[in-house]
């Protein structure tokens, strides 16, 4: 009976992005069955690749996967967003470049060392977000602002003005796919980074120690948690997300563009967040929620593009489902429809109550 | 008889999950009347309070006022019937003035015409016998007077019921009689008062009826004069005092005679002055004193929470530095803050989680507690603390006051401290646990714990501790031991009269 009541919990959160994902596909099931169909198609390399709109959609939402578990994990220990994650993607992919032209030839070994460097980058971007947020109190949005505001301009001086492009089968490899394997190289990297951060929860009190700080920072405190290093930490973390997700972006088009790269990504990010049912006042918190969100919002996107909605409208009709989605996840909505359930259930019982007489 | 009747409740019920919070309780306040409500935490007090106050929708059950039925579905419904509340946790606006905060919410035009409440708000106060005017902005007043002009809002607003929840835990003696005095004027209007707080010394001195719960259920409605404290007591845990009161000797002796553990010398923080103090092992000892005379702030210092200005001490005659929690932590010491909400308790995390909360701290970021193992220490503390909850993986924040106080005591014995510092751990919780906490106290000194112990009452403290020192405006001014462990010395060092 325990482990039943913890199952029904844990589905609470989960519940809403999980019927929002299901609805869409039932919908799109209705309107075009062959939007589900999934072909195995020859790439320009030779390759044999999963092709079809669910890959599209999977694929899409790589880098907003990737930006809301970090975000998620800032939201929950700071009780705010970053709102910079766009602009600093686009300086960390930036600095991958910058890297993998120095030299004559791209190699794995260049590869590694830019996607390294781009790491440093981001996580230094990060630290300078989260000490404005920790140390000095800052509200996040407001902190992030700065990054907000001057990052893409950073970007354009590490690129000297210019929009590089970089032309190597390794970074192709890393945007598209890899020879010899169907699967999207984006999706791959979406599950190495989720479990990279199972795998920190497990081996580390990260994920109850974010939640004290982001519940009750004042008795966190008392119980000798250092919460100003927990928040800087998020930010931390959410840099290395963000350099992961430039570099996906940088490899999908082979060169660095500042001024379009993952443009307006931020929004979505806290949207996913959200979605997910995530708390944005910070507290507990669900990594899954928040990646089954960005793909609500990636397949919502795409369904609309699939329906020939021309890509100026796309944004008025995603505002419409959002809008519905959050009403129905916010905690109005959730107190009645609960109170419904268990009126339904109290009277399910006393039916049987009868019926056994 | 039957007229003065102004507020009944008949065949109250309440369910929530898994619990019967309130099981056929009848409520009757009569108009000009005190009635206090009794009960230990989880009797039901605060339900039947919300039920009332439209927090709660009751799932069974009748209210009437003044003989007409009414249902409450919100906070404004009550207000509408005159049923006004005023919370332990003042929920007013401090940056705004007293006036603002009188009128806010219910202006009669759209325009403010701040003159037009001032001098309103100074009729009421002056009325009431409230020291404070209009225009002072109300974060600047005491507590007390903040409360007051919660209870002078309500009263203006025509309020027939008033409701006084724990109104004086956070006063100090002076305060709660300017908080009588007004009641007891409220009274003569013929307001009814209901009144809730776990002291029973000030139930008596101003209540008029005493209507005591016990598990959700009414166990009766007593005039005042006809229930004797001791009988209340019974009542309200169900079992007779004398049993409860017999705590055990204290090991006063013995815990001279060990190790010192704890020495500091003129420590000082941002908050406490330079003072000296010592603990052997074992020991019981407590700093006692008025509200804000240093004692809370001393022990905070101790413990690394507030900013550390300066001293020296010394942890088993070795010098030491203890600035933050953590540090205090590491060299075995364990502190329960006094503000169990902002302090004590991560309240949306299970209670599982806030046991092991100290625990996994100490042992650090990279060997965190497994799921397994926290379940059995969670599992092991519920037993043993007897922690009412309904699972392990409840929020901690839905249990009552209680029983989140023994949590966190289980935070801190999970990390098998050496020194536990416990400042008010009693305080806003029932009889029945009060006891529990002062036994398990002495248990612990038993067992080579050394123990600080705060309480705002004196006599708890006597029962518990072998030493008190004593605090008055933020400087120790006397140590008591021995034969001067006694209510009336204990006053006369606070008071600061001769011998």
């Amino acid at each position: 009976m325990n482990t039943k009541k913890k199952f029904n919990l844990s589905l609470g959160q989960l519940t809403i992005p999980i019927i929002a994902i299901l609805i869409l596909v039932v919908f799109n099931l209705i309107r075009d069955p062959s939007f589900f169909s999934i072909g195995i198609t020859q790439n320009n390399d030779g390759n044999s690749v999963l092709s079809g709109n669910l890959i599209t959609v999977i694929n899409g939402a790589s880098e907003l996967a990737i930006l809301a578990m970090g975000m998620t994990l800032v939201t929950a220990a700071c009780g705010g967003q970053d709102i910079s994650v766009g602009a600093a993607a686009a300086i960390a992919g930036s600095a991958f470049v910058k890297i993998l032209k120095s030299g004559d030839s791209i190699s794995v070994g260049t590869v590694i060392l830019a996607f390294l460097f781009a790491c440093v980058v981001a996580m230094i971007f990060g630290a300078f977000n989260g000490t404005l947020v920790a140390v000095f109190k800052i509200q996040p949005m407001i902190a992030t602002l700065i990054l907000y505001t001057c990052g893409r301009s950073i970007a354009y001086w590490i690129n000297g003005g210019a929009t590089p492009t970089v032309q190597s089968s390794i970074i192709t490899a890393i945007g598209g796919f890899i020879p010899g394997i169907p699967v999207p190289t984006p999706v791959l990297i979406v599950v190495i980074v989720a479990i990279i951060f199972k795998l920190v929860f497990h081996f580390t009190s990260l994920e109850i120690l974010t939640q004290s700080v982001g519940i009750n920072g004042s008795a966190a405190r008392l119980n000798g948690i250092n919460s100003t290093f927990i928040k800087l930490l998020s930010f931390i973390i959410l840099g290395v997300c963000v350099a992961v997700a430039g570099c996906i972006g940088v490899s999908r088009l082979g060169l660095i563009n500042h001024e379009t790269l993952l443009i307006d990504i931020e929004m979505d990010t806290i949207l996913a967040v959200a979605i997910g049912g995530n708390n944005l006042g910070g507290g507990k918190f669900k990594i899954s929620g928040s990646i089954i969100g960005a793909y609500v919002i990636q397949m919502l996107t795409i369904t609309l593009y699939a329906m020939k909605v021309s890509s100026t409208d796309v944004k008025a009709y995603k505002a419409i489902v959002i809008i519905l989605l959050v009403v129905i996840g916010s905690p109005v909505v959730k107190a009645k429809f609960e109170k419904l359930m268990t009126k339904l259930r109290s009277g399910k019982a006393k039916e049987t109550v009868k019926g056994a007489e | 008889m039957k007229e003065d009747v102004l507020l009944t409740m008949r065949h109250i019920e309440k369910r929530f999950p898994g619990v019967l919070a309130l099981n056929d309780v009848d409520f009757t306040l009569r108009k000009g009347e005190i009635h206090a409500l009794m009960g230990e935490n989880g009797a039901g007090k605060s339900t039947l309070i919300k039920i009332l106050t439209g927090v709660y929708q009751m799932d069974g059950g009748e209210v009437t006022i003044e003989g007409t039925p009414i249902s409450i579905h919100s906070p404004q419904d009550a207000q509408n019937n005159g049923i006004s509340t005023v919370y332990q946790e003042i929920t007013l606006c401090p940056n705004l003035t007293v006036a603002e905060n009188m009128f806010i919410g219910r202006e009669d035009s759209a325009w403010i015409r701040h003159k037009d409440y001032e001098k309103r708000a100074d009729e009421i106060l002056e009325k009431l016998g409230i020291p404070t005017r209009g225009v002072t902005q109300l974060g600047r007043c005491s507590l007390a007077i903040q409360q007051m002009v919660a209870i002078a809002r309500a009263v203006d607003m025509k309020c027939k019921v008033l409701i006084l929840d724990e109104p004086t835990s956070s006063l100090d003696d002076k305060e709660v009689n300017m908080l009588f005095k007004l009641m007891r004027d409220l009274k003569a209007q013929g307001v009814g008062i209901i009144f809730v707080t776990h002291f029973l010394e000030q139930v008596y001195e101003v209540s008029d009826r005493i209507t005591v719960l016990r598990n959700g259920e009414l166990v009766g409605e007593y005039p005042v004069e006809q229930l004797p404290q001791v009988e209340l007591v019974a009542k309200m845990i169900g079992k007779s005092l004398d049993e409860l009161s017999n705590l055990g000797e204290k090991n006063e002796k013995a815990a001279e005679k060990n190790d010192v553990f704890y020495e500091a010398e003129s420590l000082s923080s941002s908050q406490a002055l330079p003072f000296n103090f010592k603990i052997h092992k074992g020991e019981v000892n407590g700093f006692t004193g008025l509200l804000g005379s240093g004692r809370s702030e001393s022990v905070r210092a101790i413990f690394g929470a507030d900013k550390i200005n300066g001293g020296t001490v010394k942890i088993k005659g070795e010098n030491v530095k203890i600035t933050r929690p953590i540090d205090a932590m590491k060299h075995g010491i364990g502190y329960l803050a006094e503000d169990r909400k902002r302090d004590g308790i991560i309240a949306e995390l299970s209670v599982r989680e806030n046991i092991i909360l100290a625990l996994q701290v100490m042992n650090g970021f990279f060997k965190p507690i497994s799921r397994s193992e926290s379940e059995a220490f969670a599992d092991e503390y519920i037993k043993v603390l007897n922690i009412k909850t309904a699972s392990r993986e409840t929020p901690v924040g839905s249990l009552s006051g209680g029983n989140q106080q023994k949590v966190i005591l289980a935070r801190w014995l999970l990390t098998h401290p050496d020194y536990l510092i416990l400042d008010e751990p009693t305080r806003g919780i029932d009889v029945g646990t009060k006891l529990e906490i002062q036994k398990l106290v002495l248990k612990l000194a038993e067992d080579g714990v050394s123990v600080t112990f705060i309480s705002s009452e004196v006599e708890e403290m006597l029962r518990t501790c072998s030493r008190l020192i004593v605090m008055r405006d933020r400087h120790v001014v006397g140590e008591l031991k021995g034969d001067d462990l006694n209510q009336a010395q204990v006053m006369k060092t606070i008071a600061g009269g001769e011998a």
